[in-house]
């Protein structure tokens, strides 16, 4: 077995024991996007204009939560010492790492998103984009999300920090995201706003393991 | 000549603006093994970490074979079981794990396959930190107290541990407040002097 398919092995074993956790984020999205409903007091029109920019923002909101879990237990448990000094190379297995924490953030929001939708009487033709959007879109966030959180787990009390370093940096992805829901609607093409979606996060793909090797090695130095 | 497995010449390490070594060398060889010694504070895991290159923060030069670490945290995750938990290990340092239940039966932990970690005690995880070591291949051993926690039968299974590595052409440094009581180890004191 080589370290990718053991890190991901363990990864999933450690979902399924995790699942009430995992599942935390996922439930926060639900609930704030009912209370939006709830509290948006001028009916379908008001919402499902807003929809698109309601559902991004929280989906970033819900990733963000997720991911100040993703590298405690294995920093507190030692297990973090261990990748970092017997994975070869160590940038993959942490890519195993991210991508299932992906699996259980970006990927189950973007299967429910039409739930969401539904929600906030998002046009059924704009269901499409926002999927695909976000299905292209929250890798990056979970990349860029993870270097934060790499670079804040040292630190006893690194929630707001995280949220600090993260958010401004998640902007393109929201605006792009969101962009590209709107201007559906409004009958406009989306084709660019997907594909600057599919290069960012095939940049922070590329670039990020190597970004969260670093941020562990320095949260370790401590 | 035997093989060098851990070279330090002249090491310098700060921290947090205390010095806590200079002009430190150390050589280690196949079969050797180096206890740490000095009180709380003077820098035995500090050496340690240096060595793993998880505290760069030194001067000098460190040259080390491929190496095993087993530190104040054990590395073992609560939510899998002892043997997930040595899986995932022989996954990452790329060895083959062979029969990982009879490596957990030598360690003292039979029938413990598919406990979950975090039900074990802070002992018997150690006991499957001490597992790990054993499955790994790598010939010099970082173990910064290894008695932590162990009743008296896991004291002598570390020892036991440590005299089979050396024979097998292994190296050990080995950061302790208790004799190691292996023989052929020798000491480095990293309190004297102060």
């Amino acid at each position: 077995m080589s370290g990718f398919t053991a890190q991901l092995r363990r990864e999933w074993l450690l979902l399924v024991q995790h699942s009430e956790e995992a599942l935390n984020p996922l439930v926060f999205l639900f609930l704030a996007i009912s209370l939006f409903a709830l509290a948006t007091g001028g009916g379908p029109d008001v919402l499902r204009d807003t929809a698109p920019a309601i559902i991004w923002v929280l989906v970033l909101l819900a990733n963000l939560l997720s991911l100040e879990a993703l590298f405690r237990r294995d920093f507190e448990d030692g297990s973090l010492e261990q990748l970092l000094l017997k994975a070869e190379p160590a940038f993959l297995v942490l890519l195993a790492k991210v991508l299932v924490h992906w699996a259980m953030s970006g990927l189950a929001m973007t299967l429910l998103a039409p739930l969401a939708a539904l929600i906030l009487y998002l046009p059924s033709s704009a269901l499409p984009t926002l999927m695909l959007g976000l299905f292209i879109g929250t890798p990056a966030l979970s990349f860029i999300g993870a270097i934060g959180a790499a670079l804040t787990v040292g630190l006893r009390r690194g929630g707001v920090l995280l949220a600090l370093l993260v958010l401004p940096l998640y902007v393109p992805v929201l605006i792009f995201g969101a962009g590209a829901v709107s201007e559906q609607m409004a009958g406009i093409e989306t084709t660019a706003q997907i594909y600057w979606l599919g290069v960012i996060t095939m940049a922070a793909l590329t670039l990020a393991p190597f970004g969260i090797h670093a941020a562990l090695k320095v949260s370790l130095e401590q | 000549m035997k093989d060098r497995l851990l070279s330090i010449e002249d090491l310098r390490c700060e921290r947090d603006g205390r010095q806590l070594f200079t002009g430190l060398n150390l050589s280690v060889e196949a079969g050797e093994c180096v206890a740490l010694l000095g009180p709380n504070g003077s820098g035995k895991s500090t050496l340690l970490r240096c060595v793993t290159g998880f505290f760069p923060d030194y001067e000098g030069t460190i040259q080390v074979a491929e190496l095993a670490y087993l530190g104040h945290r054990p590395g073992i995750a609560a939510g899998l079981s002892a043997l997930e938990n040595l899986r995932w290990y022989a996954g990452l340092a790329g060895v083959d794990g062979g029969n990982l239940s009879a490596l957990l039966e030598r360690v003292g932990l039979a029938g413990y396959d598919h406990i979950l970690a975090g039900r074990l005690s802070a002992g018997q995880q150690r006991r499957v930190a001490l597992a790990r070591l054993m499955l790994d291949r790598a010939p010099l051993w970082l173990l910064d107290e290894p008695f932590t926690a162990l009743d008296t039968d896991g004291v002598d299974l570390v020892r036991a541990l440590l005299v089979a590595h050396l024979n097998g052409g292994g190296a050990a440094l080995c950061a302790t407040h208790q004799a190691l009581e292996v023989a052929g180890s020798s000491v480095l004191d990293l309190g004297a002097g102060r």
